[in-house]
């Protein structure tokens, strides 16, 4: 089995077309950077398909298949492996990050065509591959955590790549600094396990929890402690409340890394590092509920915001923390597998809707504001089409992919002992929100008459090259829920889950979910409620945005202190600036710098320099001449040292 | 050996006096040359060091005065040794930096930056406590004209306030070295440690804490850590740019590397007592560091104060009394000195082109300086201890290390890992 003994070819390639495209890519025109970028992707993707058949015939025994390649620190007793690990949910992982990424990367070479900086731009995003790769390859917390904070930087970079505007670099370290925040209990967290367990690998670390008592209920143990801290890093990096900040931000980037990064893979790393570190979890019912309640806070505030915005990607962007919030919640719920299968078909979808809206805006010529689109649809049909699909799919309606992953999730929330009737009616509400802001999207840009001037914005369709990746997606956004499909017929099998099951085997031998309740109805009636409130969404934005175009308007008047809650995103970035940032600022600068250290600390040093300037002076009278004198400050002079020296030393 | 690596330095320098004053690129050129040729023969040093071997290697011992009997007792063991490679690492980068830049009293300053290395050099081999103090002192003086010759405006404040905090802590420690001479009847500091060991000298608890808070502020002063380290900010704006790189990437460790090498094994019980102390100094430094870094409009005092952040942790790392953390603080001195001597020469490079260290005239650097921005932005990183750039593995091993000792120390330096990320993004161009 050659390639499985060599994992580390799969994050090396884009690393090695980072490289060349870094340091040589300056010189080259822009299709070799083209081939190099897209073409080392390419092959990781195949590399990643070669593994994963391979790791089919392994015996279950052998899995997780770990590689340990060098030991990368050791000091004492406190050893780190570079080392690498495939088991059923690093194979799902590598191939949305590879396959979705491929795309992407297809897709940036038209969209980029036009850009400067285009060999840099490349690299960065090989780059981020890289890490990415590392990230979900790793077999422990550590090599974890390098590709952690390296797929940080480049969201760095790329939110960051357009460096004149002002705007892209703020929300560049904006995005940096909140996810350090979250790398703060992160770091924690690894620190308590390396205390705890004297390993940071998953193996050793999972078999050592696995035996280990589960916290009592509402009890606050060492598990609870580390599965919390894990979760403050979750939260930085899968933008969720109070962490998301950076994320609607990070929309300064190109539209392609909004997509690969800020959509599909980069942002579900914590959702991933979640349901990884899920025997944590399934031994704290405090961190169970917690996690539960800031993924459905998170769903269900990211998603009002998205209500009113107008800018075509911030919708998406509130849609994502909102995605990613269910995602969150069916880890807290305990569905792992149903949280991964979201992040999955996500990936698919929101991959495909800001890659359409890319294309929306690049036909537009960089207009990004809804309300100056309209009637697009005999335009940019093949835009139109595919992301129609992606709205279907994100909006819940069967058979497309978002129905089957976001059912299992409302349905957890029901049956978990972590969620509850008011938490489905919750995630029903995001989901009815979901439908509404999404259509009213579609139909803002894609229907309606013109609201921009048709002779100075001449609508084109992209090229092919952007056009073949957003089919593609198209067609997995239809289809990528079907593997889960056969379990809404009696006695079917929810393939993905039975795939994963292994990785999340120990929820069945945990007292946490043996507490599971069945709820009142027929699942059928739960599927039917969640359809239903998917196409209300749809038929309120048809009212509002085709057929009485007036009421938006209305509403916004009457209802306008709740209406401009929505509009400014509940005023929070203005809050932390109030309360945490400018106070630390003015601290720092009054109390600690000026105050502290020039006046306080330099004062003191400066005193006590005048003072020996000033004592000198004085002390120069002294400098009699005078024997006698002399005499008498020897005789002074030495009692008083023989003085403190017997006193010291007694 | 270890002879020639410490004084060739200032063998190459007393050659620059032959030469004629207004001969600037042969100044250079030997400038240049005996520093390159001393990191080389330090690279033998490691080439001859036996790293499963415990005590001192390559010992050179001679008697050099009987009364008081003094000896040049020189050795390394791997902490001197890598502190070494990273002096004579440095050097040839600053001759490198001021080959353009500096244009008056060529001569001069270089021989005082060869005189320089020598010093440094010999603190890290030195073994007698008399000789270490001999070259102790001995950095101060080129050091001092470094800065208060080839400095900016206000060198000469900087200069003198540079000295006299760093020998309002050294006559302490002279007079912690007399006394220990006064019990021991020896400088040799080995000696001393095995006499200390096996209890033919006793020391009090008082005497001893005496003792160890001589040393230490000493010590503390150079490192530097909170509240001490005011003269740091000041000596580095006003530093040329070989003055700064040297300052940050050799000469904080020495006070890092003194608490290794003479606090912690001299005085054993000392250290244990004051630890939690200092550590909340170390801890308090992290925050207070970083904090301050974050407001600094001028360039060269951020990374300055990001300096006594850093130095915080390996003074953490010491201070938490276990291998993980000790091995953090060593590798966190040699990282330190790499990344912020690099964070120098950028500044200095940076000062070069656009006369300024103000950070907000430094935007846009990217268009019209792209590899120096790669470089800049490459550093920063490190220095930020980003994971595979060389910062993040000694935080990373002092935290564990501090973590494994008292969560909460660790909790707190960690913040230092956020505060990080707002004052490198500060200067991000």
């Amino acid at each position: 089995m050659p390639l499985l003994d060599h994992l580390w070819i799969i994050p090396a390639l884009p690393l090695l077309g980072a490289a060349l495209n870094g340091l040589l890519g300056s010189r080259w025109p822009k299709s070799v950077v083209n081939a190099v970028a897209a073409g080392s992707t390419g092959l990781a993707f195949a590399a990643v398909l070669k593994v994963v058949q391979e790791f089919s015939s392994l015996p279950a025994a052998a899995v997780p298949w770990v590689r340990a390649y060098f030991p990368w620190i050791v000091a004492g007793k406190f050893r780190v492996d570079f080392a690498l690990q495939v088991d059923q949910l690093t194979v799902v992982m590598l191939l949305v990050v590879t396959g979705v990424g491929w795309l992407i990367h297809i897709y940036s070479t038209g969209y980029m065509a036009h850009e400067g900086g285009y060999y840099r731009f490349f690299a960065y995003l090989n780059l981020f591959m890289f890490f990415m790769l590392v990230l979900v390859l790793a077999a422990n917390y550590v090599v974890m955590f390098v590709g952690w904070e390296g797929v940080g930087l480049c969201s760095y970079l790329l939110i960051g790549f357009y460096f004149h505007k002002k705007s892209a670099t703020d929300a560049g370290k904006k995005a940096f600094i909140v996810n350090r925040i979250g790398d703060f209990g992160f770091m924690l967290g690894m620190f308590l396990i390396f205390k705890t367990f004297g390993a940071f690998d998953f193996a050793t670390v999972f078999q050592k929890v696995a035996a280990l008592p589960v916290d009592p209920l509402h009890r606050f143990g060492t598990l609870s402690a580390i599965a919390l801290l894990l979760f403050v890093g979750a939260m930085g990096k899968s933008a969720q409340v109070p962490l998301y900040v950076w994320l609607p931000d990070a929309m300064e980037g190109p539209t392609p890394v909004s997509a690969l990064i800020h959509a599909a893979t980069m942002v579900t790393a914590g959702v991933y590092m979640v349901a990884r570190s899920n025997t944590f979890y399934l031994h704290s019912s405090v961190a169970m509920h917690l996690v539960a309640t800031i993924g459905l806070m998170s769903a269900f505030f990211a998603a009002t915001i998205a209500l009113v915005q107008t800018d075509i990607k911030r919708v998406l962007a509130y849609s994502t923390v909102s995605q990613l919030g269910y995602m969150v919640l069916a880890c807290g719920l305990g569905a792992f597998s149903a949280g991964i299968f979201h992040l999955m078909t996500h990936a698919f979808f929101k991959a495909l809707l800001f890659l359409a809206a890319g294309s929306v805006i690049h036909a537009m010529g960089g207009e990004q504001d809804l309300l100056k689109m309209g009637g697009l649809r005999k335009k940019i049909p093949w835009t139109f089409w595919t992301m129609l699909v992606g709205t279907l799919a994100i909006a819940g309606f069967p058979p497309f992919a978002g129905f089957f992953s976001k059912d299992e999730i409302l349905l957890a929330s029901l049956t978990s002992p972590a969620g509850g009737v008011v938490t489905y009616w919750i995630a029903l509400l995001t989901a009815l929100f979901t439908s509404f802001y999404m259509f009213r999207l579609i139909f803002l840009s894609f229907f309606g008459s013109a609201r921009y001037d048709e002779h100075s914005v001449h609508v084109h369709e992209s090229p092919s090259s952007m056009i073949v990746p957003l089919v593609i997606l198209a067609v997995l956004s239809l289809t990528g829920g079907w593997m889960a499909a056969p379990a809404l017929l009696e006695g079917g099998v929810n393939h993905f889950e039975a795939y994963l099951s292994p990785v999340f085997a120990g929820i069945a031998h945990l007292p946490f979910e043996t507490q599971s309740v069945s709820p009142p109805g027929s699942e059928h009636a739960y599927m039917a409620l969640a359809v239903a409130s998917s196409a209300f969404g749809l038929l309120v934005a048809w009212l509002f945005y085709i057929r009485r175009p007036a009421i938006p308007a209305k509403l916004a008047k009457f209802f306008d202190t709740p209406y401009n809650l929505l509009l400014h995103k509940y005023y929070v970035d203005e809050i932390y600036d109030a309360l945490v940032i400018e106070p630390l600022e003015w601290v720092s600068t009054n109390v600690l710098w000026r105050g502290l250290d020039a006046a306080g600390i330099d004062g003191a040093v400066n005193g006590t320099a005048d003072l020996a300037q000033d004592l000198g002076g004085q002390l120069r009278r002294l400098q009699s001449g005078n024997a006698r004198s002399y005499g008498t400050w020897v005789i002074v002079g030495a009692v008083a040292l023989t003085t403190l020296f017997l006193w010291l030393v007694a | 050996m270890l002879t020639l690596v410490t004084f060739l330095p200032l063998a190459g320098g007393l050659l620059l006096l032959l030469l004629g004053r207004e001969s600037h690129a042969a100044i250079r050129r030997v400038a240049l040359l005996t520093s390159t040729v001393t990191f080389l023969l330090s690279l033998l040093l490691l080439r001859g060091f036996d790293a499963t071997a415990s005590g001192y290697q390559l010992v050179e011992r001679r008697p050099w005065m009987s009364n008081p009997q003094i000896q040049y007792h020189m050795g390394m063991d791997g902490i001197s040794l890598f502190l070494v490679l990273l002096t004579t690492f440095l050097m040839p980068l600053a001759v490198l930096c001021s080959w353009e830049s500096i244009h008056t009293r060529v001569k001069e300053f270089f021989l005082m930056l060869l005189a320089l290395e020598t010093a440094m050099i010999g603190v890290f081999f030195a073994l007698d406590l008399f000789l270490f103090f001999l070259f102790w002192e001995a950095m101060l003086i080129p050091m001092y004209f470094l800065i208060g010759i080839w400095g900016h405006e206000r060198r000469i404040y900087a200069a003198i306030k540079f000295v006299l905090y760093t020998m309002a802590g050294s006559i302490l420690m002279l007079v912690a070295i007399i006394w220990l001479y006064s019990l021991s009847g020896t400088f040799d500091l080995p000696r001393i440690q095995s006499l200390l060991q096996e209890g033919v000298i006793r020391l009090p608890v008082r005497q001893e804490m005496l003792l160890f808070g001589a040393f230490f502020l000493a010590f503390a002063v150079k490192v530097p850590l909170f509240p001490l380290h005011t003269w740091l900010p000041d000596a580095h704006v006003e530093a040329p740019t070989a003055g700064s790189v040297i300052l940050a990437g050799v000469l904080l460790k020495m006070g890092a590397y003194g608490l290794v090498r003479f606090c912690l094994p001299l005085f054993p019980d000392a250290s244990h007592k004051f630890a939690p102390w200092i550590v909340g100094l170390a801890i308090v430094g992290i925050i207070y560091g970083a904090l301050v870094a974050m407001v600094q409009p001028d360039y060269k005092k951020l990374v300055a104060y990001s300096s006594v952040s850093h130095m915080g942790f390996v003074v953490l790392g010491i201070f938490v009394f276990n291998q993980v953390g000790m091995q953090g603080a060593v590798y966190q001195m040699l990282n330190h000195g790499v990344s912020s001597g690099g964070l120098f020469l950028v500044a200095g490079m940076l000062y070069d082109r656009r006369h300024t260290h103000m950070i907000k005239e430094f935007g846009g650097l990217a268009t019209p300086m792209p590899v120096l921005s790669s470089f800049f932005i490459l550093i920063t990183l490190s220095s930020l201890g980003l994971p595979l750039l060389n910062g993040f593995v000694g935080e990373f091993l002092i935290l564990t290390g501090a973590f494994e000792r008292r969560p909460a120390w660790a909790a707190y330096a960690a913040t230092g890992v956020i505060l990080s990320a707002v004052y490198c993004g500060v200067t991000s161009v």
